[in-house]
């Protein structure tokens, strides 16, 4: 039986290829230093990418074309906008507290990059399969919001300083939806490690083994998700309409393209959390025990299966963006409060209840 | 003023002011808006006009009537062809000229198209206003053809000056027909994905219903005309109570809300593209033959002595020129009774205790030109 | 209420009040024209009096004569579109007075900062009497007659 396509025995291979010269502790540096390097490369990458899909996306739903000038259809425009941001002055205005104004770009991106290295691209192709994967995402992700509370607060802004406190409302009580969404996988899958999570979906994923339950927590996600990256509808901290940028109106240049990216690689992980709890990570789509059907799957590779699902779900938050409104922050917390929250909690515990019937596939 | 407001906790807090514009995404050109806010809550709103005062009054006291025509179109930019039409009537009423069927007719569905683009503007930016960044494509999508059309038969596209004292400038394209008959076709297919995309979209019903409500005596006290006061229940239809150009020959209802909030001011401009619609379709068919300029209004105009009158009905509400005529080429006194003018002062009285979302709402609902209102 | 009767109501308050008709010979407009220390009276009665109820006063503007300031105030009644034009004579050109309307028809609060800003017409009890089109700091009343901008006006 054809199985997917393992890229452990690649990582090993280089793994071992490096203790053959080095010291462990020397092999162990050298892999950090390629992983980050990696990491770095495959998120400018994948950034410009999202951007500039997010772009045709929107001129789609607008009845425009999009960038179409820069390069073949455009691919080069996002890269001709980063240089152009690149080399903007940097202004820092003058009653900014300059020391957090630096600091808040570099915690959003930080807290960005700490979650993307527990993402599972393909099987054996993660950065870090800790035991608590899930958790550590989810928490590393929040620490963003302190970026964007500290940017909001150091430009001396009040646009940005309403932006930052709605940001601030809004993310902490998402958190808690996303969170408790996210914790339905966790009592059927029994763990919180994502390679478990992944490998307990190899004969169906989530969404289709949980019933009802699970589909309901996957949208309980996809919202609170959407408002963890501070996307329209729920784009309150930047607002464009009420405050102007909300808060990084007083960015510019390297550092407005900082917060740019990681709204972006908030975006990716939100949506590479989803497809790995939900939609079964790299996991091609297999169907209970045909075993024929499941071997067809497997041809594709898994990092197929998986950029798949993300863009799939980037796909749909993109959607959101363009069609709807923005809500109202009252609005927008009574949703959480007075909703989500309830349903989820209802949600999990009929889950919890399913778990252990084992009434699921 | 800035007051400490002391909290049963013992934490004081602040209420502050944030300058909204001159240059804000929202305010639609050069308005400021001094809020005074309490966390988000509008505690009271100041504007501050004058950013784009050009003195057209001062300088229509030096021109002839037939340049203040021109200057019109600067002013409620959307609504070009109905305040050179003001003008135009004004003179024509006071020499007591009657223009021709072919005129009255041609005007009426000028003035139609306009009002139907400036609504669409208005549509596409409401949505953009409230976050919905897609409805202002879809509206210039439709509002694209019309410019066609006034680029086809004017020979521009915003400032057409079509009008002029005594009939149009020129007669209509031979095209003109067809393309409006095409334009009236597709836009009656595209008017319900209006309201599919935003009308009966949960968060925009959220976001503006019960917000903002103006009640009819204040509309009235306050002056509020066009959609923005009819939402409210103040008939104020010039095209219904005083008929001009071919309005008495058309029907079409006066669009009245009784609720006044910010959904019925949306509602109003969506049932009025309808009737505009229905208007331009019971005059397109039937142009008279006649002349397109009166052969007894002369090149250099003298009013008669005295002093003129003359309102239509813009996409805001009512215009109305005034004129102090002592005899000469150019007016003594001439004033422009703008309706963004008087709409404008209402938002301080609407958005007390509301948020600055729902500010940004209602804003987007009275419609606002600023060129139109600091003249 | 015809025009006569109008002017009879008018007559009855205000004994020295002056009528003329203006517009065209299809649209004749009432003006009324009265004294400033009368206007108040005079105003809350036509937005009060039953049968008159101007209760939307549409346009209000002054007018720079020679001789006098002339308020205009356009009132229409909004349920009948009776349509009233009221005048009031400012006699003193050095220090125009008159007293605010605001309070009748809150439209007017707005109109007579226009009219402060343009003509320099003071008007007392106004709450917020401050210019509204032009800086602060202007000086002169730029639609009177008299006034003169050798930089920026060019006169012919």
């Amino acid at each position: 039986m054809k199985e997917p396509l393992d890229l452990t025995p690649l990582t090993q291979s280089i793994h071992d290829y490096l203790l053959s010269y080095l010291s462990p502790f020397w092999t162990t540096t050298v892999e950090w230093v390629i992983i980050g390097v990696l990491l770095i490369a495959f998120v400018a990458l994948s950034v410009m990418g999202l951007v500039y899909i997010e772009r045709k996306v929107a001129a789609f739903f607008q009845l425009r074309l999009g960038p179409n000038r820069v390069g073949k259809w455009g691919l080069l425009q996002t890269l001709a906008d980063f240089l152009k941001l690149l080399m903007k002055e940097h202004i820092t205005s003058k009653n900014a507290d300059k020391f957090l104004f630096n600091l808040a770009p570099f915690i959003i991106v930080i807290a960005s990059f700490l979650a993307i290295g527990a993402i599972p691209f393909a099987l054996g192709l993660q950065a870090m399969d800790i035991n608590i994967g899930l958790f550590y995402i989810t928490a590393a992700s929040s620490i963003g919001v302190l970026g964007i509370l500290i940017g909001g607060w150091a430009g001396n802004n009040k646009y940005s300083l309403i932006g930052a406190l709605r940001s601030g409302a809004q993310v902490v009580s998402y958190e808690i939806s996303a969170v408790l969404s996210l914790l339905t996988i966790v009592v059927l899958s029994g763990s919180l490690q994502l390679s478990t999570i992944i490998e307990s979906q190899s004969d169906g994923w989530w969404i289709f083994k949980g019933h009802l339950p699970v589909f309901i927590a996957f949208i309980m996600f996809l919202i609170a998700g959407t408002a963890e990256t501070n996307r329209g509808p729920f784009d309150l901290a930047e607002a464009e309409s009420e405050l102007t940028a909300g808060f990084h109106t007083e960015y510019s240049g390297i550092k407005f393209a900082m917060f740019f990216l990681a709204e972006y690689v908030n975006l990716f992980i939100i949506a590479a959390v989803g497809a790995t709890v939900f939609l079964g990570g790299w996991m091609p789509f297999h169907i209970g025990n045909w075993a024929a059907f499941n071997e067809v799957m497997n041809y594709i590779p898994p990092v197929i299966w998986f950029f798949f699902k993300v863009g799939f779900v980037i796909g749909l938050i993109m959607w959101f963006k363009w069609t709807f409104p923005r809500l109202r922050i009252d609005q927008l917390l009574v949703l959480e409060w007075k909703y989500l929250l309830p349903i989820n909690l209802v949600n999990l515990i009929v889950v919890a209840f399913i778990a252990m019937m084992g009434w699921y596939f | 003023m800035i007051e400490e407001v002391e909290t049963k906790d013992a934490i004081k807090t602040q209420e502050y002011f944030v300058n909204m514009g001159p240059q804000h995404p929202s305010t639609h050109g050069v308005l400021r808006l001094m809020l005074e806010l309490d966390g988000e809550i509008i505690k009271k709103v100041t504007p501050h006009i004058g950013y784009i005062h050009r003195s057209i009054e001062k300088m229509s006291e030096k021109d002839s009537y037939r340049q203040i025509v021109h200057l019109t179109d600067r002013m409620d930019y959307l609504s070009n062809h109905m305040n050179n039409e003001a003008v135009c009537l004004l003179v024509e009423n006071a020499l007591e000229v009657e223009v021709s069927d072919r005129v009255k007719v041609i005007r009426t569905i000028m003035s139609e198209l306009t009002r139907l683009s400036s609504h669409q503007l208005w549509w596409g930016v409401m949505g953009m206003d409230l976050g919905a960044l897609t409805t202002f494509l879809y509206a210039f999508r439709d509002r694209e053809m019309i410019n066609d059309i006034f680029e086809e038969t004017c020979g521009a596209r915003l400032t057409v000056n079509y009008n002029v004292p005594g009939g149009v400038m020129f007669d209509i394209h031979p095209n003109f027909q067809q393309r409006v008959k095409d334009f009236i076709k597709s836009f009656k297919t595209k008017l319900p994905e209006y309201d599919d995309l935003l009308s009966n979209n949960v968060i925009f019903r959220q976001r503006t219903e019960g917000v903002g409500i103006l009640s009819k005596e204040d509309a009235i006290s306050y002056g509020v005309t066009g959609p923005t006061g009819r939402a409210s229940g103040f008939s104020n239809d010039t095209r219904k109570h005083k008929p001009y150009s071919a309005y008495d020959r058309v029907e079409f209802k006066e669009i009245l809300m009784d609720k006044g909030d910010t959904f019925s001011r949306y509602k109003a401009r969506i049932l009025e593209m309808w009737e505009s619609v229905s208007i331009i379709e019971q005059l397109i068919d039937n142009i008279p033959e006649g002349d397109i300029q009166e052969p007894s209004v002369k090149q250099v105009i003298k009013l008669p002595k005295g002093e003129f009158y003359q309102s239509v009905e813009t996409a805001r509400g009512e215009l109305g020129v005034y004129v102090v005529s002592d005899g000469q080429k150019s007016p003594y006194r001439l004033k422009f009774r703008s309706p963004g003018f008087s709409n404008l002062f209402v938002l301080d009285h609407m958005v007390r205790g509301y948020k600055i979302a729902d500010l940004v709402a209602m804003m987007s609902t009275i419609d606002l030109v600023i060129p139109d209102i600091d003249r | 209420m015809d025009n006569e009767s109008l002017k009879a109501k008018i007559a009855q308050w205000v004994p020295d009040a002056e009528f003329e008709e203006t517009g065209t010979s299809k649209a004749q407009l009432l003006n009324a024209i009265i004294t400033p220390d009368k206007l108040l009276e005079v105003a809350e009665k036509l937005r009060n009096e039953d049968g008159m109820k101007y209760d939307f006063m549409y346009c209000l503007t002054c007018v720079d004569f020679p001789e006098h300031f002339m308020m205009v105030y356009h009132l229409r009644s909004s349920e009948t579109w009776n349509e009233l034009v009221l005048k009031v004579k400012i006699e003193d050109k050095e220090k125009p007075e008159v007293e605010t309307l605001c309070h009748i028809w809150r439209t007017a609060e707005y109109h007579e900062r226009e009219v402060y800003d343009l003509f320099g017409v003071v008007f007392k009890n106004h709450p917020d009497l401050r210019r509204i089109l032009l800086d602060e700091e202007w000086e002169g009343y730029p639609l009177r007659k008299d006034y003169a901008d050798p930089v920026n006006m060019i006169s012919l």
